[in-house]
C-alpha cells in the first residue's frame, strides 16, 4: 500500500518534468554547462591540459551535481505546501511517509539521469575509467546513496522554510560554499592553511575523494567508510528533522 | 468502540479549543451534524472556521476537546476518519503541473483504487463536473471556476460519506458560484453529509439546512436559515428614488412601515430591515401613493456584517482586525 503510494507520487513528480521545461534544463543542461565551463576555462591552468583536468574533476563534479540537482527536492516539497496539496494528501488515508518518499524517489531518478548524461558526455570528450567495471558501478551506487542523503537535507530545507525564495537562497548559501571550498575543483594544496583545514573536513571533499578512488583508482577504504558515515548521519538527522517538521507544519 | 451500532451524528465536536502562539482561535466549539444534513459554518475571517475544519479532517490536533466523524475519533482513529471524508480547501489544492485527469487518477491510486478503477472514476467525475473536454489540459491553464470544480471533484474520488468544504466559492464569479452550489446540493441529495464554511449568509441560506454562526472561536447563533434571518432582522429592502430630492420623503415612508427598522441612508440609497415579507408590497404601495418614483427596489438578505451587528451587537470587520492583531 505505502509502496504503491510512493510510486504514484514519484510518478507525479516525474510527470512535472514534461510540463515544466525549467526542470529539464536544471537536470540536464545545467550540469553539462558546469562540466564544459570548468573543463575548458580552468582545465589548462589547473592541470596543464583540459584532458588531464577532465580526469581530475569529473568524479567531484558528479558530487557537486547532486548538491545542485537536489534543489528540486526542496523547492518541490515547499511548493506542495504552499499550494495546499500537502493538506489534501494528509486528509487521505495514506502512509505518512509516502509524500516525502515519493519526492525522494523521483529526485533520485533525476540524479541518476543527470549523472549518466554527464558521464556520457565526459566519456565522449575523453574521460576514461581506471577503476574497472566494479569501480564504475560502485561510483554510480555512491552517487545514488549520496543523492538520498542530500534529498533528506533538502527536504528539510523545503519543509522548514515558508517562502520559495528563502528555500532557494538557503540551499544556494549552503551548497555553493560547500562545493567550492572543497577538493572538487582544485587540489587543496594551493589554498591558504585555514581553508585547507576546512576543505579537509568538508564532507563534499570526502565524497569526491571516494568517487576518485572508485573512478580513477587510488585510496578507497578510508574515504568510503567516511562517506558512508556521513551519508548515514545526514540521512538519519535530516530524515528525523524533516518528518518532525512535516508533522508540526499544519 | 463508539463506531459500532447506529451513529446518530455524522460529525460531532465537543468543546474544541485551539490556540496558535498564545492566540485563542477556538474557545470551546460544539457542533453536531446529523447524517445527510448540510451545516453551514458562518463567520468572518479569523472566526476559527478553517481551524475547526482542519481539526475535523485530522489535519490539526485540538488543544482540548474531542471530535468524531461517523463515530470515529479524529485523534485516536485518524486513518478511519480519512477513509470516510472528502476535503475541498479554500485554496484549490490540485497539482498545477499535471492534467485534471492525472490529478484525479493520482488521488484514486492513493486511495488504493486499481489503475483501471481509478481511470474510470476520474472519467466519471470529469464528465459530471463538465471538465471532460479539458481533461487532458494542464491545470495551470484552468480558470478559477474550473479549478474549484476540479478541487471538488478531487474531494469526491473516494465517494466520501462526509464532505468538508472550506469556503468553496470565495473568489468565484456568479455563474461559477451558482454551478458549484448546484453540485453541492446534488451531493447532499444523494445522502452525503456536508459541512461548509462561508463568509456569506446568502450561501449558507441557499445550501444549508442548519447554520451555525461563529465568532472568535465560539458559537454565537445556531438555527435554521429562517430562524437566523429573523434573528438578523429579516431581509433588507433597498430603495433608490429616481430624484435625489425625494430621498427624505422616501425615508419617511419606509420609517412609517409597521415593524420595519429605521432606514439607513447610503448616498442615494435607503436600506431598511423588513422582518415581514408583506412589508415589501406595502412599501411599494406607499411609495407610489406618495408619488415617489424609484429606479431601484430590491430585497436582499442581510450581509454577514449586518447579521453580525444584529446578532452580536458589533461589526464583523472589527473582529477581523482583532484576529489579525
Amino acid at each position: 500500500m505505502s509502496a504503491t503510494q510512493t510510486a504514484v507520487l514519484a510518478r507525479r513528480n516525474i510527470l512535472h518534468v514534461r510540463s515544466d521545461p525549467q526542470q529539464l534544463i536544471g537536470m540536464t543542461i545545467q550540469p553539462l554547462m558546469f562540466l564544459l565551463l570548468f573543463v575548458y576555462v580552468f582545465g589548462g591552468a589547473i592541470s596543464g591540459s583540459t584532458r588531464a583536468y577532465l580526469q581530475f574533476v569529473l568524479p567531484g563534479l558528479l558530487v557537486q551535481g547532486i548538491g545542485f540537482g537536489t534543489f528540486a527536492t526542496a523547492l518541490g516539497l515547499n511548493a506542495d505546501f504552499q499550494r495546499g496539496l500537502i493538506d489534501r494528501f494528509r486528509s487521505l488515508p495514506m502512509a505518512r511517509s509516502a509524500v516525502v518518499a515519493g519526492r525522494v524517489t523521483a529526485d533520485i531518478t533525476r540524479t541518476a539521469w543527470s549523472s549518466l548524461i554527464i558521464v556520457g558526455v565526459a566519456a565522449a570528450l575523453g574521460f576514461r575509467f581506471h577503476g574497472g567495471l566494479a569501480g564504475a558501478a560502485g561510483a554510480f551506487g555512491l552517487v545514488l546513496t549520496l543523492g538520498v542523503a542530500m534529498c533528506w537535507l533538502m527536504a528539510f530545507i523545503g519543509v522548514a522554510l515558508r517562502s520559495p525564495e528563502a528555500v532557494q537562497a538557503t540551499a544556494f548559501m549552503l551548497i555553493m560554499p560547500l562545493t567550492f571550498a572543497s577538493s572538487v575543483l582544485v587540489p587543496a594544496a594551493s589554498m591558504p592553511g585555514w581553508l585547507q583545514a576546512f576543505v579537509k573536513v568538508n564532507p563534499i571533499s570526502i565524497f569526491s575523494t571516494a568517487m576518485r578512488g572508485l573512478m580513477l583508482g587510488g585510496p578507497l577504504v578510508t574515504p568510503l567508510l567516511q562517506s558512508a558515515a556521513w551519508i548515514v548521519g545526514i540521512s538519519l538527522v535530516f530524515g528525523a528533522l524533516t518528518v518532525g517538521c512535516y508533522r508540526r507544519r499544519a | 468502540m463508539s463506531s459500532s451500532g447506529p451513529v446518530r451524528s455524522a460529525i460531532s465536536a465537543e468543546s474544541l479549543a485551539k490556540s496558535f502562539g498564545g492566540k485563542r482561535v477556538l474557545e470551546g466549539l460544539d457542533l453536531e451534524v446529523p447524517p445527510g444534513a448540510i451545516l453551514g459554518l458562518l463567520g468572518p475571517n479569523g472566526a476559527g472556521k478553517t481551524t475547526a475544519v482542519r481539526i475535523l479532517t485530522t489535519l490539526l490536533w485540538p488543544d482540548s476537546g474531542r471530535a468524531s466523524v461517523l463515530g470515529y475519533d479524529v485523534q485516536r482513529q485518524p486513518q478511519q476518519v480519512r477513509r470516510l471524508i472528502g476535503l475541498a480547501g479554500q485554496y484549490a489544492a490540485v497539482d498545477d503541473l499535471i492534467s485534471a485527469k492525472e490529478n484525479l487518477y493520482m488521488i484514486g491510486r492513493l486511495l488504493g483504487q486499481r489503475p483501471n478503477a481509478a481511470r474510470a472514476r476520474a472519467a466519471e467525475l470529469l464528465a459530471a463536473f463538465g471538465l471532460a473536454e479539458a481533461a487532458g489540459v494542464k491545470v495551470k491553464n484552468y480558470s478559477g471556476g474550473m479549478r474549484r470544480r476540479l478541487d471538488l471533484a478531487a474531494s469526491l474520488v473516494g465517494r466520501p460519506a462526509v464532505l468538508f468544504l472550506d469556503e468553496p466559492t470565495t473568489g468565484l464569479d456568479l455563474a461559477s458560484r451558482n454551478e458549484l452550489w448546484d453540485m453541492i446540493r446534488n451531493l447532499a441529495a444523494d445522502g452525503t453529509t456536508v459541512l461548509l464554511t462561508t463568509q456569506y449568509l446568502e450561501e449558507a441560506d441557499r445550501l444549508a439546512g442548519q447554520i451555525m454562526v461563529i465568532d472568535r472561536g465560539v458559537t454565537v447563533a445556531h438555527g435554521t436559515p429562517a430562524e437566523l434571518k429573523s434573528l438578523a432582522g429579516g431581509q433588507v429592502l433597498e430603495v433608490r428614488p429616481l430624484r435625489l430630492a425625494d430621498l427624505d420623503a422616501a425615508a419617511a415612508v419606509l420609517a412609517s412601515l409597521p415593524g420595519a427598522g429605521g432606514p439607513v441612508v447610503a448616498e442615494d440609497m435607503l436600506a431598511v430591515h423588513v422582518p415581514d415579507d408583506e412589508l415589501v408590497t406595502a412599501a411599494a404601495r406607499s411609495l407610489d401613493q406618495e408619488g415617489i418614483a424609484v429606479r431601484h427596489l430590491a430585497v436582499r438578505l442581510p450581509s454577514l456584517d449586518e447579521a453580525f451587528l444584529a446578532i452580536t451587537g458589533h461589526h464583523a470587520e472589527q473582529e477581523m482586525e482583532a484576529a489579525n492583531r
